[in-house]
């Protein structure tokens, strides 16, 4: 077994099919590439979304406890 | 206790903490003999001597179009458990199957193309074969469309599945169309009951590609359907907690 091209020109110019055989390689490693991206991508996003979740739970218990005394003295009155 | 493994495969917890052992053996595998099989095919197996150098084509065009084939069987399968146990990681999977088989449908077809037009003259014919595959991939678009049409993902689950089950008619068809329609499309290449009609300098290199491709789609497919767990788990203790780890 031995390489089967002269040069690296020869090798992509494949006899004149380089063009067919590099554009369709090339789609196929785009498309697979974008296969194992794309979940990599959403899990991010739901952990942000989940941060962002967080944020809001924690500034809801913040406000509640500030309202609280506020309400009381507004009862005492 | 025999049917232990069954329930605990169906639980969407214990395949996510599992596959994460996974995932780095099957990227490695499959990441070699891809780069190995891209190599040798483009490289160092001989030139066809009808074709030239654009039969380099086949090394990816066969083994997207074997997965475009056995995905679909994958994704109808798994519809088919999920109806009859109402397993739950089963739709899951299902689901992860219909991207993944619509990208490799679409690579296949377009790199026939591609081959087309050196060897044929023509990028596109409507013959059986071709127009099958435009039909299976029309039939992935459509669970992925049916699978965001509803609010509900029990309904959503449910209408995908039937649809990808409707849809088995159409593989047969596509592997026997070379054989019972004239086409300009050649035969199969690759035969388990008689001898290949391929010379074994040229197929282990194509071999070597359709394990790599079975490697990654498997390793896609588990990548996919991950993030799906965690979506649809999103109110669970577990998967909060998860989340809080950074994980």
């Amino acid at each position: 077994m031995e390489f089967q091209f002269a040069s690296l020109a020869d090798f992509l110019a494949m006899n004149g099919h380089g063009p067919f055989v590099w554009v369709a390689y090339g789609v196929t490693l785009a498309t697979m590439a974008g296969l194992l991206l794309q979940p990599v991508l959403r899990k991010r996003q739901l952990q942000r979304e989940f941060l962002r979740e967080q944020r809001i739970r924690a500034r809801r218990a913040d406000s509640r406890q500030i309202a609280a005394p506020v309400m009381e003295t507004a009862a005492a009155e | 206790m025999a049917w232990q493994w069954f329930h605990r495969l169906g639980s969407p917890r214990w395949f996510y903490e599992k596959s994460s052992a996974w995932l780095p053996w099957l990227a490695g595998a499959s990441v070699l003999l891809l780069l190995v099989g891209a190599a040798w095919g483009l490289g160092f197996a001989p030139q066809d001597a009808k074709q030239g150098n654009s039969y380099r084509i086949i090394y990816i065009h066969v083994p997207a179009s074997f997965l475009a084939l056995a995905g679909y069987y994958l994704m109808a399968i798994s519809g088919a458990i999920g109806l009859i146990w109402k397993m739950k990681l089963s739709f899951v999977v299902m689901r992860a199957a219909a991207p993944i088989g619509a990208a490799l449908t679409f690579v296949a077809l377009l790199t026939g193309a591609v081959w087309g037009k050196p060897t044929w003259g023509t990028y596109w014919v409507w013959d059986a074969r071709i127009t099958s595959m435009l039909i299976l991939f029309f039939l992935y678009v459509g669970v992925i469309a049916l699978s965001r049409a509803f609010s509900r993902d029990q309904l959503a689950d449910k209408a995908c599945a039937l649809l990808a089950l409707v849809g088995t008619v159409n593989i047969p068809i596509i592997y026997k169309s070379v054989d019972w329609w004239f086409t300009l499309h050649q035969p199969a290449t690759i035969k388990l009951t008689e001898s290949s009609s391929i010379d074994p300098s040229m197929f282990y290199p194509l071999l070597t590609m359709i394990i790599g491709f079975y490697g990654f789609y498997a390793w896609a497919l588990i990548l996919h359907t991950r993030t799906l767990v965690l979506q649809r788990e999103w109110r669970t203790q577990w998967v909060q907690k998860l989340m809080g780890e950074g994980r």
